[in-house]
């Protein structure tokens, strides 16, 4: 019954959001009030029905109702709880429902807190929000029903591929739909002002927080994604350049421009065209990942239930959306306005040159991932682009930018002393240059782009750091105070840019001085790397829940020494029929010791275990990098300043410091 | 010239929108990639006859001059290949085609015991137990289909079954050089 | 939804597949063979190299790759044999010829068309006289904008 009761819920959110996608606007371009402030009720209920739907489903899931088709196809009674409920988003249909559900909640958020914002420009994007959901929801009921039956209904499910079975991959989901679909309300907004043809600071500082609590939850998403890939997949990698991760950095990088765009509007009312633009590829690029990842177009190594047929329906929904905001945005962006004027050097300026590196960045990862398919259209000829590609072009242009991103917080609005900053700046060069000299020295050779990224991540880091002490005006008396006065925005960019430094150091020390080695073990083999010696102690079976494992003691010294112990195993999932390899991994900050255990491929070998070692140096560093990017836009979230439903204060003036 | 600019976003977005619905179309597999032989002469490989059976080995000697042949790759571990090895005798011996086997990582025994199961249409058959051969022509699974013009060159290859839908491929394929000959 | 279930099974397997008795006795050869194998596309897999592939072929692959480079082979010479065999599509790193030339300048291209299109704001900018506000503008905007947000 309850099954039943999801779907008609999910045909009540249609309704909602056909009513949302048409009085609300038709109310703003009327002057009618009482039909804008439809949307705040068509909104909420919109979502409570989807949540309702959303609830339905995971109920099923919980316990285990083999009479819906989607739980017979991905769960199973013996599978622990939590996966039993993550279950409900670890595959096509619930993962679209999940989708749906984050829109209509980002659509009732806007109804219920955004109190501040004039009642045309919240209706309109209220209604343009309904139009996406309207895609959506009838793309989920007519092609991907999560509550199709089925009768007579097995005794157990087919279970969850138990690759999924992790927590991290648990939540990775969600948190990245947060910040996929977050999008969605930015890109909403963009819509609205372009239909009402006006764009100013006042816009650009109602939309802020929406973009920021995106881009919080999509850095999240990401960094779990890599993180699982890190240590579930058992490769001691977290980055392939693989179309699916592209497609996921995409929409980071679009919105991390957004972002800086976004407040150079706001502080100085220009930029407008270009915001709005970003705004709309931003969520384009979110609905083009997507796309990519469920129709198959792209072969990736991170498979989903791809669909050809579905792809079309998707496609067409992508049409629609994108062409129609971007032909909106061709005939009403080139009539609006630049307002503030800013001197070459200045702090516009230096955020001009972060949109254009970001962009350009963003454009060469769509190129690449794209070209296979261009060039097979045109030639037939199929080709592969892989990291070599995405590595020769995009760090040369980041590294740049992450130069730059040194110096920018140190300029000043509307005209900047150059000189000045660069004075100021040099002793950190001079500490940067030696911290390089150092660095070379402990790596004892490696790649020299690589010893060469570190110290622009040191000269990131530190001049960071400069300016925030600068601004607190750190070494003299009655510092605290400055600091707890200055705004929570300001603290969470110094947060994140310091962040994106140590996510840097954990990414070039984990690729460039990697180091792994393989064995055949046995009892009493010893294997040695990066100074230590991994002594395998035997081997041993233990039963899970739904699984046999054979589990390996494996014992870690140092120059003798006892470490730890490291226990990596193989298991066997009946029901689903495949194995997992379940790595261990000493995990400490100078690096990890990653291991894992395989079952021979020859013959020779049998009796005998492959035993893979690696040592990635600093990859912890890329977990904290990641933590403090989430903390840094969550901490700018909690400026009071942005918060959702604040009392009105007056704008800042332009004296406002950086941020 | 700002308009133009202004349009331009759009413009890309049709451009890979356009793309994208061809990517989509036409039953297109993202995974299956073209063989490098075609057109080109057979790789040189001589591969023995398998052990047990009367059939001679293979050799690129033995596709030139010989008439339009068919090279299938099998293995007596592949389940597909047993679904396409009726199909495959009698569309030969309907078309009076010359068809000859490379065995591609399967023991002798095994090899000949599902010969003996099901058939032997080929002339002849290259055992290839270290799977050298296999990538010498270029191949990436079994079972796989090449079709040899009479001057040993590779004109066609199929990947997988022929079955189905892949049949009319295949025959589709077969008549053309058939009719290039 | 059989064939997403295999790929994610070799994807189960770990990736640095490589087994120890592939492993070259002269570190530098293996250095380099691990290098190539990063590089070469696994043609039976999803998106993966060689190097991290558990595929029969993947390893067949890599095993071939130890022989020609103990023969004597650079490694070009590895990548040609390759890619005599497989074409193109083993290569990660795309080789520069005619139907790869718009790969490997586009992202020059848009980075001169992004840099030109900056200075181009930047200069016009400048052309337009400095636009200070007087106090009483200044207030303005500001009473504006506060009766806005």
């Amino acid at each position: 019954m309850i099954p039943e009761l999801g779907q008609f819920a999910l045909a009540l959110a249609l309704m909602a959001a056909l009513v949302q996608s048409l009085l609300p606007i038709i109310g703003a371009t009327r002057g009618d009030r009482t039909w804008m402030e439809s949307a705040q009720t068509t909104a909420v209920v919109q979502a409570l029905l989807v949540a309702f739907a959303f609830g339905a489903l995971m109920h099923a899931y919980i316990i285990s109702d083999f009479t819906v088709l989607n739980v017979v196809e991905n769960s199973h009674s013996l599978k622990p709880m939590l996966y039993k409920v993550a279950g409900t988003w670890g595959n096509h249909e619930g993962s679209l429902l999940l989708w749906v559900l984050i829109l209509a909640l980002f659509g009732a958020a806007v109804a219920v807190f955004a109190s501040n914002i004039p009642l045309a420009l919240k209706a309109r994007t209220l209604s343009v929000q309904a139009w996406i959901s309207v895609g959506f929801l009838s793309f989920l009921i007519l092609t991907s029903n999560p509550f199709e039956r089925v009768f007579p209904p097995p005794l157990d499910g087919q279970d969850l591929n138990p690759l999924l079975q992790d927590f991290g991959l648990a939540i990775h989901p969600p948190l990245l739909y947060i910040g996929y679909v977050g999008f969605s309300i930015v890109f909403s907004f963009a819509v609205a002002a372009l239909i009402e043809g006006r764009v100013d600071p006042a816009w650009a500082r109602w939309v802020r927080p929406w973009t920021l609590a995106a881009w919080t939850s999509l850095t999240g998403g990401i960094a779990l994604g890599s993180w699982w890939a890190y240590y579930e997949l058992g490769w001691g990698g977290w980055w392939f350049w693989d179309p699916v991760e592209n497609v996921s950095f995409m929409p980071w990088l679009a919105g991390t421009a957004l972002l800086h765009s976004a407040i150079v509007t706001e502080k100085r009312d220009t930029f407008k065209a270009w915001t709005i633009l970003l705004a709309i590829l931003t969520f384009s690029l979110s609905l083009l990942g997507t796309f990519i990842v469920r129709s198959g177009l792209l072969t990736s190594v991170h498979a989903f239930a791809v669909d050809p047929e579905r792809g079309v329906y998707i496609l067409g929904l992508l049409a629609v959306s994108i062409l129609g905001s971007l032909a909106l945005f061709a005939w009403r962006a080139p009539a609006m306005e630049s307002g503030g004027l800013f001197a070459p050097i200045s702090r516009e300026a230096g955020l001009l040159i972060n949109n254009l590196l970001i962009a350009t960045a963003c454009a060469t990862v769509l190129f690449g991932t794209l070209y296979p398919l261009f060039l097979e259209a045109i030639t037939n000829e199929k080709i592969s682009v892989g990291p070599p590609f995405f590595n020769a072009s995009f760090i040369p242009i980041t590294l740049p930018l992450i130069i730059v991103m040194g110096i920018g917080p140190h300029l000043s609005w509307k005209r900047a002393d150059l000189p000045g900053v660069l004075a100021r700046l040099k002793w950190l060069a001079v500490i940067v240059l030696l911290a390089t000299l150092v660095i070379l020295w402990i790596a004892n050779g490696g790649p020299l782009l690589a010893v060469i990224s570190m110290g622009i991540a040191v000269w990131l880091i530190g001049a960071t750091l400069q300016d925030w002490a600068r601004r607190a005006k750190l070494f003299q008396p009655g510092a605290w105070a400055r600091i707890r006065r200055q705004p929570r925005a300001s603290h969470g960019m110094t947060m994140a840019h310091l962040g994106l430094g140590v996510l840097m150091m954990g990414a070039i020390g984990s690729s460039a001085w990697k180091s792994d080695t393989v064995a055949f073990a046995e009892k009493g083999t010893i294997v040695p790397i990066a100074g230590f010696e991994i002594i395998f102690e035997g081997i041993e079976q233990v039963r899970g829940p739904n699984y046999i494992a054979q589990v390996a003691s494996l014992k870690v010294t140092q120059d003798g020494e006892y470490i730890t112990n490291l226990y990596p195993e193989r298991r066997v999932y009946p029901v689903a029929g495949s194995t997992t390899t379940e790595s261990d991994i000493r995990q400490t900050l100078a690096g990890d010791l990653y291991v894992s255990i395989a079952e021979p491929a020859s013959e020779d070998a049998a009796g005998l275990w492959t035993l893979r070692l690696i040592y990635e140096p600093l990859v912890n560093f890329l977990w904290i990098g990641s933590v403090m990017l989430v903390l840094g836009g969550a901490l700018s979230l909690s400026d009071r300043r942005l918060r959702v439903g604040a009392p009105r204060r007056a704008v800042p003036t332009n004296a406002t410091p950086a941020e | 010239m700002k308009r133009v600019l202004f349009l331009l976003p759009l413009v890309l977005a049709v451009v890979i929108g356009g793309f994208a619905l061809w990517g989509l179309s036409g039953g297109r597999d993202p995974a299956q990639i073209p063989s490098a032989l075609i057109s080109k002469p057979v790789p040189d490989v001589t591969l023995p006859p398998i052990e047990g059976i009367a059939t001679p080995g293979l050799s690129k000697a033995d596709l030139q001059g010989q008439g339009l042949t068919l090279v299938n790759v099998f293995a007596s571990w592949c389940g597909p290949c047993r679904a396409e090895h009726p199909i495959l005798t009698r569309m030969t011996a309907e078309q009076d085609l010359r068809i000859v086997a490379i065995n591609y990582k399967d023991k002798p025994e095994a090899a000949v015991a599902w010969l003996e199961e099901l058939g032997n249409p080929y002339e002849l058959i290259g055992s290839d137990y270290s799977g050298r051969g296999g990538i010498e022509w270029g191949v990436t699974g079994v079972p796989e289909t090449f079709i040899v013009s009479n001057d040993g060159i590779v004109l066609y290859r199929f990947p997988g079954p022929v079955v189905g839908d892949g049949q009319r491929r295949f025959q589709d394929a077969l008549d053309a050089a058939r009719a290039a000959e | 939804m059989k064939r997403i279930l295999l790929s994610l099974i070799l994807l189960a397997s770990p990736v640095f597949a490589v087994e120890p008795d592939e492993v070259l006795d002269d570190p530098v050869l293996e250095e380099r063979a691990r290098v190539i194998s990063a590089e070469v596309r696994c043609v039976v897999c999803q998106n993966e190299p060689i190097d991290s592939s558990n595929a029969g072929v993947a390893r067949d692959l890599r095993i071939i790759i130890r022989e020609r480079l103990v023969a004597g082979d650079t490694n070009e010479e590895v990548f040609e044999y390759l890619v005599l065999r497989y074409g193109d599509f083993v290569l990660f790193n795309p080789p520069w010829k005619p139907s790869t030339y718009a790969l490997w300048l586009g992202p020059f291209v848009i980075l001169i068309f992004g840099f030109g299109a900056v200075v181009l704001t930047l200069t016009r900018k400048k052309a337009v006289p400095a636009a200070t506000l007087s106090a009483a503008e200044q207030e303005e905007l500001e009473k504006l904008r506060s009766d806005r947000s």
